[in-house]
């Protein structure tokens, strides 16, 4: 029988975190790229509050605590500059920004 | 069997099929709502971990801050022509993404099952936190007191994300135009 261990979410973590990259590779809509790098971070996090809970310290959960308010900031800025390229060049698709290009 | 290591099966599922969803829906209203049966999904996971403060924040903070965000600059953004990703990127790009991110995921598992025997390093065990007042209570303390400065910090942070979202949302008004 086996019973529930901590280390178990590591590998939850580790696939919502490789699936979140994926999503960033091959996603061109910039909105949904925003939404994966919101996967990453979550994924990051789950680490953290297992890794707190397997070594017993409270450390864990204070960087969870800093990494939500860097996502909230991050998750703002990035949509405002979503909307500003919107306005701009009326497309979110990162393939087509290329002003620096031309 | 155990409820925990069920409900731990339950959530984990959950959340690797939406996130697997939010890769791979092409609307990202669907996206969206992907996601956030994620968040709801961490949450319980955060919970069985007994992350309470983490859990409740998580609801508060993702789900709903974050997400609302996300859906409102959806619906602000009302595109014409849907981005024409996924389907329209070559085949070998995507199996290489894949391969690369498969092997990455192989790597970390690996590291991962390494930590399974890992020593304790601190003291704070589940009935240790229970004696001293709760999970969020340790938290608290901890972070109003070792961890004050970088506390701090974070409320400059917020404040230079506030100024960087107004200034690139702002509309540029134009001389004379009465700008609102």
């Amino acid at each position: 029988m086996i019973a529930f261990e901590p280390w178990m979410m590591l590998v939850v973590s580790v696939l919502i975190f490789c699936i979140g990259l994926f999503g960033l590779i091959v996603r061109k809509n910039l909105l949904v790229m925003l939404m994966c790098v919101e996967l990453m971070l979550n994924g990051a996090n789950l680490s953290f509050v297992a890794f707190s809970k397997m070594h017993q310290l409270i450390e864990g959960h204070l960087s969870v605590l800093f990494v939500m308010t860097v996502a909230a900031a991050e998750s703002a800025v990035g949509l405002g500059l979503v909307i500003a390229l919107f306005r701009t060049l009326r497309t979110v698709d990162s393939d087509q920004i290329q002003l620096l290009r031309d | 069997m155990d409820y925990r290591l069920l409900a731990f099966f339950i959530f984990s599922t959950i959340a690797v099929l939406g996130s697997l969803m939010v890769v791979l829906k092409k609307n990202p209203v669907a996206s969206a709502f992907s996601l956030v049966i994620v968040f709801f999904s961490f949450a319980g996971l955060y919970a069985l971990m007994a992350a309470h403060l983490v859990a409740a924040l998580q609801i508060l903070v993702y789900t709903g801050a974050i997400m609302v965000l996300f859906v409102f600059v959806i619906m602000l953004l009302n595109q014409d022509n849907p981005v024409e990703d996924l389907r329209a990127s070559s085949g070998v790009f995507k199996g290489f993404a894949a391969l690369c991110t498969g092997a990455l995921a192989y790597f970390l598992i690996r590291v991962a099952l390494l930590a399974r025997e890992v020593t304790p390093r601190g003291s704070l065990n589940d009935e240790k936190i229970e004696e001293l007042g709760g999970n969020v209570r340790v938290i608290s303390e901890s972070l109003f007191s070792d961890h004050l400065f970088q506390f701090e910090l974070t409320s400059f942070l917020l404040l230079g994300a506030i100024v960087g979202t107004i200034a690139l949302a702002k509309r540029k008004t134009v001389k004379g135009e009465a700008g609102t």
